[in-house]
């Protein structure tokens, strides 16, 4: 018989799991998870919380940036790509990461369309991660609230 | 085990990223320092009452905090970590701060300026917790030093002041031995670093006769 609990944990240890397997997280979000204590109890949350509001401020300012036609301060942009593979590589956000790469490519080399095609690839990729991880957190929520325990899942 | 005294390590971090400013916060915290975090070289200096100032007699106020490393990211706009390095290597009073670079990037020609120019260890971002654990020694040495320049008080009022500060080497100096032991190839600054602290404990009895009389 299978409690609720029981599956709770399940579907959260099969999504976590997928998470890493398709490519959104690498190994530094489990880096991040280490450092999640009674001490630092919503650590994880808040520095991806952290990170989200990054993706959305250094996304305003180079699509501002690109907005500039015919005068577009591509070393601008690339500054704001470069902070935003920091924040990306810090918590662990894979795909997001590798979209900075290329984008970081575009900028150097001047292309116009190419940046704008990395940036939409970038808005799109942020928020799917965004939404990934809210699902995620929810169920450690509602596995907390049925009276379990949040499993450590090794990758 | 630690023959050391309690007190925690206060480590000054420095880095304009406010997400890298809290993952190293909570790095060093979850590794049992106390931490200070500010946004920029500028603001490191203000903290360590280093003013930017070329008169070194000026304002070289009195460091009312103890800060036993520095850690800081390369690039940040203004002062970059760099040019918070050699200030801080500059200052009389700072200089024997250890001071830790952290960079996102790979650049064997910065990491070998930085480390020429005093620092400890670089970093490569993202910073783990294993990597926080290196920073222990180095924190050590600045608490040996300031043992060395004031008698020792309270608990170890029976020995002599000589044989505390002996006890309270034990245990850096073998993690110094294993750090050689692992690292040979140190920078000239470093290896310069932990031969005076080697050396220092030279004139000092041999570790034989410190245990049995412990």
């Amino acid at each position: 018989m299978d409690t609720l609990v029981a599956q709770l944990q399940r579907q959260f240890r099969d999504y976590t799991i997928s998470l890493y397997h398709q490519g959104f997280l690498d190994d530094q979000f489990t880096e991040l998870k280490k450092l999640q204590d009674e001490c630092s109890p919503d650590f994880v949350a808040e520095v991806v919380s952290l990170f989200f509001e990054d993706c959305e401020k250094l996304i305003g300012n180079m699509a501002r940036a690109l907005d500039q036609t015919g005068n577009v301060d591509f070393s601008l942009v690339g500054s704001s790509v470069h902070q935003l593979k920091g924040s990306s590589s810090s918590v662990g956000a894979k795909r997001v990461k590798g979209l900075c790469v290329t984008f970081k490519e575009c900028c150097d080399s001047q292309s116009f369309e190419g940046c704008v095609r990395c940036l939409q690839q970038v808005d799109i990729e942020y928020k799917s991660l965004k939404a990934k991880l809210q699902d995620l957190f929810n169920l450690e929520q509602q596995i907390v609230q049925a009276g379990g325990r949040i499993p450590q899942v090794d990758i | 085990m630690g023959m050391v005294r309690e007190s925690q390590f206060h480590v000054l971090a420095v880095d304009d990223s406010h997400l890298d400013r809290k993952m190293i916060e909570r790095l060093l915290q979850k590794s049992s320092c106390q931490v200070t975090t500010v946004d920029s070289g500028s603001k490191a200096l203000e903290f360590l009452g280093l003013r930017e100032s070329n008169d070194q007699n000026a304002l070289e106020t009195h460091q009312e905090v103890e800060i036993n490393l520095i850690i800081t990211d390369y690039c940040m706009p203004g002062m970059t970590g760099y040019d918070l390095l050699k200030k801080v290597k500059e200052s009389v009073a700072f200089r024997s701060i250890p001071v830790v670079i952290m960079s996102s990037e790979n650049v064997p020609a910065r990491i070998s300026r930085c480390l020429e120019e005093g620092a400890e260890e670089f970093f490569l971002k993202p910073v783990k917790l294993a990597d926080v654990t290196k920073l222990k020694p180095h924190m050590m040495k600045t608490k040996l030093k300031k043992e060395g320049e004031k008698p020792s008080e309270e608990e170890n009022a029976t020995l002599k002041p000589e044989e505390s500060l002996v006890v309270e080497m034990i245990l850096p100096l073998n993690q110094e031995l294993e750090l050689e032991q692992k690292e040979p190839m140190l920078s000239s600054n470093k290896r310069k670093a932990m031969e005076e602290v080697i050396s220092a404990d030279r004139s000092r009895p041999k570790y034989n006769d410190i245990t049995t009389s412990v």
